[in-house]
């Protein structure tokens, strides 16, 4: 946590408005434009709501029906269109980069209540996961009993881990770093301390780790 | 048999009415079925589950509050959220909505009671006797622990092996007995049951409303009840319907649940949004604008809401394709919403305010409710939604709409329609300071929560990271729900206050414009003393002159005969009178039936399956039993209704809301048939450890046999009816149909016997239950055609007194309709299951 600690503005090893990865960057955007379109949206209603009692007079003369037709249907819609094309846009960046499978996959497999991370060549982490900086990795993702999700806030959004399915998630770390992962799908008694961390190491420091990691299979984590 | 009714004096009309519509007292007082008295109960007891849920609030952020507190350990947080969620879900919303309209409905449409007040009374006693026995599992230490929707696999049987997950699937579904018996009792009391003259297009709006809800809960809760069927049988008979190993899934479950689960949200909040569109004009001083834009409204969120489900489940790994189109139509949600609340703006502005304590919390409702809406709109896109999904964001956002499009309005509800239960004006003491507890405490709880899961924090977590900086956020919170809870307690302290000590007022406290307001308050068990002719839309009314003028006697049906309680039914669309409805008196019956359910359900619960037959059996008999002494043994003729006009009693009429009532039974369980046919489609589908080792190929004669028999029975069914109505005896063709019916679920039982082993594969298993289903309704059929039988008997047939059996005949050619679907489903499950390799 140290590198957090430097920043003053540091929200958290789990904070979605600390995104370090393209994608994650994505869902934070859409999330401060809606978030000021949203208080944009709720004062301009609340004005209207006030406006009836104060000076129901402006509202009369724009018409009564017009304002159900306007307030209600016509402007929302244009508000929800262009809301529903950039989040399908964002989104679609997203998927259309995951077309292609990535050169480095990584399986995650959770079962309650751990997180097991086998790289290629067979190296096993429980609890931790490494990752190389600024290259595409897919996680694998399956769950030997229960329902789980895999989640990194700062660098995408979940997906769930579910018995019997193969989900695959896109990660792309900008730069090297500590990051927090959690389960969220509730899994039980366990669910709470189903936490992972993330390592991203340097290409070189990544091939150097997992090489030393293949002597101690399975231990890591903590 | 009865000379023309005379008019009275209206005091003595009053003594008359209220010796035949009144609750006993004492012991006999649980034989009721009046919708006062019912509604009343409903709601109190759905405000006794409020606080339950409320205490369990306060236990979950008092384990919150800090990241490190140990008030309770994991298992025991499991059992405190998911028992608040389905407490606040199924115990508190559904049947304080439930209660409200029962109380409401027959005033709003000026009408005695309800359509069918026994049913009413049976719902009631499911809700009971269920939500006990949740109760009682969470004070013997076993709630149910897998969160308020219960996702397998770890709510199946390996995961969860207690009888926690029995207690919710066996508890919620029997307290969803009072949901779907609410649904029928509100359309086809909207739909009939209504005063002279009130049309489709002069209902006041909030007729409307609940005619919505009470259509998607009839459509809405078949599905969960499936799936609650499906997941029992799996956890009890080892069916593998969600198992991935054997070609279940659990992904099904998820649909299933959420095709109720999102629709609920729209059921919970419609009613309340109904109450809204009710006291705004009353306090806007006129009426409503965009009625008509309303109802249009509603139907159209009605519809989106069924299409929305799997915006709960954007993080299953689903395409991205299928994303968009779910993640646009759930913001297209927002549009009807939207159009309701510039509805509400357009008729304050056009009207002069007034200001008084409902207002205040409408203007609660308006701050919370859009903030929910807003952030509603957010979760829908895609990207947003694989962040904030199963983060504190999203608890945030459920409770911004629930507590500000539910539990405000209702707030306002209670301040604007208790002293139509007591008689007595408000004292509005407390209201304000209460108004401002709540209001600023849920705010303090909720608003920063969106915070909260933004930096990281998973739902359902009873501790969370120190370095995630999450403490202080979640100890203001904390606080900020306990000042919510003062505001609750003064808010109860509040209505305590004002109905012991409100000044008592003569009529029309508000200056309502609406139909409930015509009589006496607190209101008569029997409601109007004599039923008004509607001639304007029903928010265009004099309730004070009105009012006096119905307790005179000076409507229809201003006396008593026969010691019959009547109320009218009227054309659906004209509102013309068309029947003279009589209703059945006070009843012991549901009561027994409620709980001969709740034995049925607790040998269930304790694995005494050969009991729980006899328990089965036993419900059939009792609710056989209610229709003895319903109907006439010699035909009655038009009677005299009052205002000069005459109509025939219901049971001689084309379409008595019983006649309705077996429509809409049919309708939910096609729907409840459709949700295992998508399940079977879907596993096919989707499920892995496809295909099957052995397929279920029915026997193709026993299927051709069984097809005839069906026909059969529909058309002997059908002959029965016009046999007796050109005079002829139906006996021998009911006891052919009946035969029939017999030889049918026979063959369905061989077809299901012969499944090879349906514990191997989740086809299998769905081939078994769709035989025992098709099986289960030609059982019923037979059941129908012989009480057919046992009424001609009796007397009670003629031809003009044909409604048993045509009620009969709807179900006749609806078992035959779907069993034939039933088995050409079967052969295309087992088609499919066998052209192996055809799933993905
Ligand atoms: C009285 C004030 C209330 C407070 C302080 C409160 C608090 C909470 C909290 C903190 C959670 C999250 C628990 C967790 O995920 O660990 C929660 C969950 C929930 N609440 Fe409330 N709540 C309140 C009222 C309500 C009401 C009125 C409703 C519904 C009408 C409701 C419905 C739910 C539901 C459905 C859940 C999800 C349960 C689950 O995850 O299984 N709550 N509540
Ligand atoms: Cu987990
Ligand atoms: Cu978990």
């Amino acid at each position: 946590m140290a590198g957090c600690l430097v920043l003053s503005a540091c929200s958290g090893p789990l904070s979605v408005l600390e995104p370090e990865s393209a994608s994650a960057r994505n869902a934070t955007t859409l999330w401060w434009v809606m978030a000021y379109a949203g208080t944009g949206i709720f004062m301009a209603t609340a004005s209207v709501l006030v406006l009836a009692v104060v000076r129901p007079s402006w509202l009369r003369a724009f018409g009564e029906a017009r304002l159900i037709l306007w307030g209600g249907l016509v402007i929302p819609l244009v508000l929800l269109a262009g809301l529903v094309a950039a989040a399908f846009a964002l989104g679609e960046r997203g998927i259309a980069a995951a077309r292609e499978p990535a050169a480095l996959r990584i399986e995650a497999v959770a079962r309650q209540w751990i997180w097991q991370f086998r790289y290629p060549g067979g190296h096993v982490t429980t609890n931790l996961l490494h990752l190389p900086a600024g290259r595409d990795v897919d996680i694998v993702l399956t769950s030997e009993d229960v329902i789980h999700s895999f989640w990194v806030p700062r660098l995408a959004g979940k997906l769930d881990a579910i018995p019997g399915h193969t989900n695959i998630l896109r990660l792309h770390a900008d730069r090297a770093g500590k990051y927090g992962g959690v389960c969220t799908e509730y899994c039980g008694i366990g669910h709470a301390p189903m936490r992972f961390d993330v390592e991203v190491h340097e290409e070189e420091a990544f091939r150097r780790i997992l090489a030393s990691e293949a002597a101690t299979a399975g231990e890591g984590g903590e | 048999m009865s000379a023309r009714p005379t008019r009275q004096t209206p005091l003595r009309l009053h003594r008359e009415l209220a010796a035949l519509w009144d609750t006993p007292a004492g012991w006999r007082r649980l034989s009721a079925v009046n919708h006062t008295v019912l509604g009343k109960r409903f709601i109190l007891a759905a405000f006794f589950f409020f606080a339950v849920g409320g205490l369990l609030a306060m236990l979950i952020r008092v384990q919150l509050a800090t990241s490190s507190t140990a008030f309770v350990g994991p298992e025991a947080y499991g059992q405190i959220f998911t028992m608040h969620g389905t407490v606040m879900m199924f115990l508190f919303a559904i049947p304080m909505f439930e209660g409200f309209a029962i109380y409401l409905l027959p005033k709003l449409l000026g009408a005695r009671d309800l359509a069918f007040p026994r049913l009413t009374a049976y719902g009631f006693w499911c809700y009971i006797f269920g939500a006990s026995i949740l109760l009682l599992a969470m004070v013997a230490g076993v709630a149910p622990d897998s969160g308020w929707f219960m996702y397998t696999p770890l709510s199946s049987s390996t995961y969860s092996p207690g009888i926690n997950a029995d207690v919710w699937l066996l508890g919620i579904t029997f307290v969803e007995i009072s949901a779907l018996s609410a649904a029928i009792e509100i359309t086809v009391s909207v739909l009939k049951v209504r005063a002279p003259g009130m049309s489709l297009a002069r209902m006041p709006i909030m007729a409307w409303y609940l005619l919505v809800t009470a259509l998607m809960m009839l459509f809405g809760f078949p599905p969960l009840i499936l799936g609650s069927i499906l997941l029992e049988l799996e956890r009890a008979a080892d069916l593998p319907f969600f198992d991935p190993l054997r070609g279940g899934d659990s992904l099904l479950w998820q649909h299933l649940f959420w095709l109720f689960g999102h629709p609920e949200v729209y059921i919970i909040f419609l009613p309340a949004a109904g109450a809204i569109s009710m006291m705004i004009p009353t306090f806007a001083r006129h009426e409503l604008i965009g009625y008509r834009a309303i109802i249009v409204a509603l139907i159209a969120m009605a519809f989106l809401s069924f299409g929305l489900w799997v915006h709960h489940m954007f993080t299953v790994g689903i395409p991205h394709l299928a994303l968009a189109f779910f993640s646009a139509a759930s913001g297209l949600v927002a549009i009807p919403t939207a159009v309701q609340i510039f509805a509400w703006i357009a008729t304050l502005a056009a009207g002069r305010p007034r200001f008084d304590v409902p207002m205040l919390y409408l203007g609660g409702f308006f701050f919370i409710f859009v903030i929910g809406g807003l952030t509603g709109v957010m979760l829908a896109m895609v990207p947003f939604n694989w962040q904030a999904h199963d983060t504190h964001f999203v608890v945030a956002h459920l409770h911004y709409v629930l507590v500000g499009g539910f539990v405000f309005p209702m707030m306002a509800a209670a301040y604007y329609w208790l002293p139509h239960f007591t008689g007595r004006r408000a004292e509005h003491r407390l209201s304000k300071p209460a108004f401002w507890a709540i209001f600023l405490g849920f705010n303090l709880t909720f608003f920063h929560m969106h915070l909260t899961g933004l930096r990281g924090m998973p739902r359902r977590v009873d501790t969370y990271p120190v370095e995630a900086r999450l403490d202080w956020l979640n100890l203001l919170s904390s606080v900020g729900s306990f000042v919510m809870i003062i505001g609750f307690a003064l808010f109860v302290i509040d209505l305590v206050v004002q109905m012991r000590f409100g000044q008592r007022f003569r009529r029309n406290p508000w200056a309502a414009r609406t139909l409930e307001w015509a009589m006496p308050t607190p209101p008569t068990s029997y409601a109007f003393a004599s039923l008004p002719h509607i001639t304007e839309r029903g928010d265009r009314l004099a309730p004070d002159a009105e009012g006096a003028r119905l307790a005179g006697g000076h409507g229809y049906l201003g006396f008593t005969r026969n010691g019959w309680m009547e109320t009218l039914g009227v054309d659906m669309t004209s509102g013309r009178p068309d029947q003279l409805i009589v209703l059945p008196r006070q009843s012991f019956l549901p009561l027994w039936s409620g709980l001969l359910t709740a034995a049925f359900v607790l040998c269930l619960l304790a694995k005494l399956y050969w009991l729980s037959l006899f328990a089965f059996a036993a419900i059939v008999v009792s609710l056989l039993a209610w229709t003895g002494g319903t109907g006439a043994r010699q035909d009655t003729g038009a009677l005299p209704i009052g205002k000069g006009a005459s109509a025939r009693p219901h049971w001689e009429t084309a379409t008595p809301p019983s006649w309705w009532a077996m429509v809409l039974a049919c309708a939910a369980e096609a729907t409840l048939f459709s949700s295992l046919l998508f399940g079977g489609l879907f596993l096919w589908l989707v499920a892995p450890a496809w295909p099957p080792p052995q397929p279920a190929m029915p026997d193709p004669l026993l299927a051709a046999a069984c097809l005839v028999l069906m026909l059969l029975a529909a058309l002997l069914g059908r002959d029965a009816v016009r046999a007796l109505t050109r005079g002829g005896p139906p006996a021998l063709r009911l006891a052919l149909c009946a035969g029939a019916h017999g030889g049918a679920a026979l063959l369905f039982a061989l077809m299901a016997a012969s499944v090879p082993v349906p514990t191997t594969h989740a086809h299998n298993a769905t081939a078994l239950v769709l035989f025992a289903l098709c099986g289960l309704r030609a059982g019923f059929g037979a059941l129908l055609a012989g009480y057919g039988l046992w009424r001609e008997r009796a007397g009670y047939l003629s031809p003009v007194r044909s409604l048993d059996l045509r009620i009969g005949r709807i179900w006749h050619d609806y078992a035959a309709a779907t069993g034939i679907v039933g088995i050409g489903a079967a052969f295309v499950f087992a088609w499919l299951a066998s052209s192996a390799g055809a799933a993905p």
